[in-house]
């Protein structure tokens, strides 16, 4: 594997692979450029295959030109058969790729775990990052595994359970007066003034990279096979697009066979600018400002929002949008029928592909991957009163009484 | 009348270094865009293209995002602050 350079995703200008992630040019998006003429599939399965069971399995596809060594790495999270849930939606086979299961319970284990090797090997003592939640409570934490001084920046209004669970790490926790976009705005901002690694910032073109590893798991747990279609919730639009990328990369090294999968995204209707322009078929999304439970999902302003929209349409996709209560409806949906409790992103995941199954866009043949992204003890306003217990006194006939049973004689 | 703009890093070079200036005479947030361009060369081409902005860069007037209000013709008063900021930041 050669790692070649950051290169421009609108004109193709190169630069060298430092802490940049804006083209001087024309103001687009950086991307790590590698060549993979000289992998040679057979072989390269193989060293997977004997690798660590973490992202670092993939390392010929990253950012380094050696494995780095990193204290809490992320990756290889269950990809489970639903066939409890395809059954309920009608459908013929469904997966869950359970991302719940990495060491913070989100997706960000894998972008930070990259994102913090990066800023590592050029040499800063400082990361910080602007979070929705996730990538806070990540970022927190393999800081403090790595021993590195981290700040972290979340809108004031997030769920208290992503709070604590950034705090305990012992991070700088930052409270913006704000939604996430004016967190984002403010990190920009200070990315230009501080010498730090802001995860998603100023090391985006790294921290990015290691999203790819969700469509590389999905690809080796099926027995080195592409799924037919993929549900991905979309906030910034970054991780549907680098689950392609992933996909694009081992078509074009001979890992798999085939094509893209088909990829729909998944918004909440109080934040979608993604798929209201999808809706109205223009190129680009106008911002929005959020208002939904799924807050991690609330990007107002989502930066990889064209590449999003134009992925669903090279592979015949849609991107969606659900109600918050449809969001809680995916929520209790996925949890009865597989076992898997997500928070509020997961619920916009489940409740678009049952959408999508309702609207008859999903053959009863085709194999489809749900991208489940985090864990229901991150948001449990969103279940709360949805159920109720059944409260007894310690008797065998008071057990019986209330739960309509008949006591055991 | 004056408005101060905020540049970011990447526009640095071709302003000279300065990371702040102050636009007079401008009523809205094309026009301070208008000033800084003849006052800086090769400005224009960074950031606009067809007439309006190019698709990565965001503008802020006060914090708030142009696009919630009429953009390059959302009106700027005394004192305001204008900041240029890539958008390709963050998720």
């Amino acid at each position: 594997m050669a790692l070649e350079a950051l290169k421009c995703k609108e004109c193709q200008e190169t630069y060298p692979l430092e802490a940049r992630y804006v083209c001087d040019t024309c103001f687009g998006p950086l991307e790590v450029a590698y060549d993979f003429s000289g992998l040679d599939a057979a072989e390269t399965r193989r060293k997977i295959q004997a690798g660590p069971q973490t992202i670092w399995r993939y390392a010929d596809f990253l950012p380094f030109e050696s494995q780095p060594r990193t204290a809490l790495a992320a990756g290889v999270t269950p990809l489970l058969r639903a066939d409890r849930l395809a059954e309920r939606l009608g459908l013929g086979e469904v997966w869950v790729k359970n991302d719940a299961a990495n060491p913070t319970h989100s997706f960000k284990d894998r972008v930070v775990t990259v994102a913090l090797a990066k800023a590592q090997e050029l040499g800063y003592q400082v990361v910080a990052c602007a979070s929705t939640g996730n990538l806070a409570n990540a970022v927190a934490a393999h800081a403090a595994a790595a021993g590195l001084e981290s700040y972290v920046f979340v809108p004031a209004d997030l769920e208290e359970q992503k709070i604590l669970a950034t705090g305990v790490y012992g991070t700088n926790l930052v409270a913006v007066n704000g939604n996430y976009d004016d967190v984002n705005r403010l990190c920009t901002e200070l990315s230009g003034e501080k010498d730090w690694a802001f995860v998603n910032v100023n090391m985006r073109p790294y921290y990015s990279e290691g999203s790819k590893t969700v469509g590389y798991e999905i690809a080796e747990q099926l027995g080195w096979e592409l799924p037919d279609r993929v549900v991905v919730p979309v906030a910034s639009g970054s991780l549907i697009t680098k689950i392609a990328r992933g996909f694009e990369e081992w078509l074009e090294v001979g890992l798999v066979e085939g094509e893209l999968p088909t990829f729909n995204g998944a918004q909440a209707q109080g934040c979608s600018p993604v798929a209201q322009a999808w809706e109205a078929g223009r190129d680009f999304c106008s911002p929005v400002k959020p208002e939904t439970i799924a807050k991690s999902l609330a990007i107002g302003n989502p930066a990889d929002g064209p590449y999003a929209l134009d992925l669903a349409r090279r592979t015949h996709g849609a991107v969606d949008a659900v109600t918050d209560d449809e969001v809680r409806a995916g929520i209790r949906l996925l949890a009865e029928t597989t076992g898997i409790f997500t928070e509020t992103a997961g619920g916009v995941t489940t409740a678009t592909l049952a959408k999508l199954a309702e609207r008859g866009d999903i053959g009863r043949a085709e194999r489809v991957v749900l991208v489940i992204t985090g864990d229901g003890l991150k948001t449990l306003d969103a279940v709360r009163g949805s159920f109720e217990t059944i409260d007894v006194e310690p008797t065998v006939e008071s057990f019986a009484a209330a739960a309509g049973v008949q006591a055991v004689a | 009348m004056s408005v101060t703009v905020k540049i970011p890093t990447q526009l640095r070079g071709v302003t000279g270094g300065e990371a702040e200036t102050a636009v007079d005479e401008a009523s809205t947030v094309g026009e301070v865009l208008d000033g800084l361009y003849d006052r800086f060369d090769g400005l224009r081409d960074r950031i606009a293209e067809d007439g309006g902005l190019r698709r990565f860069v965001n503008v802020y007037v006060g914090g708030e995002d142009i696009r919630f209000m009429d953009g390059l013709e959302t009106p700027v008063n005394d004192g305001d602050e204008v900041t240029i900021l890539p958008a390709v930041a963050g998720g």
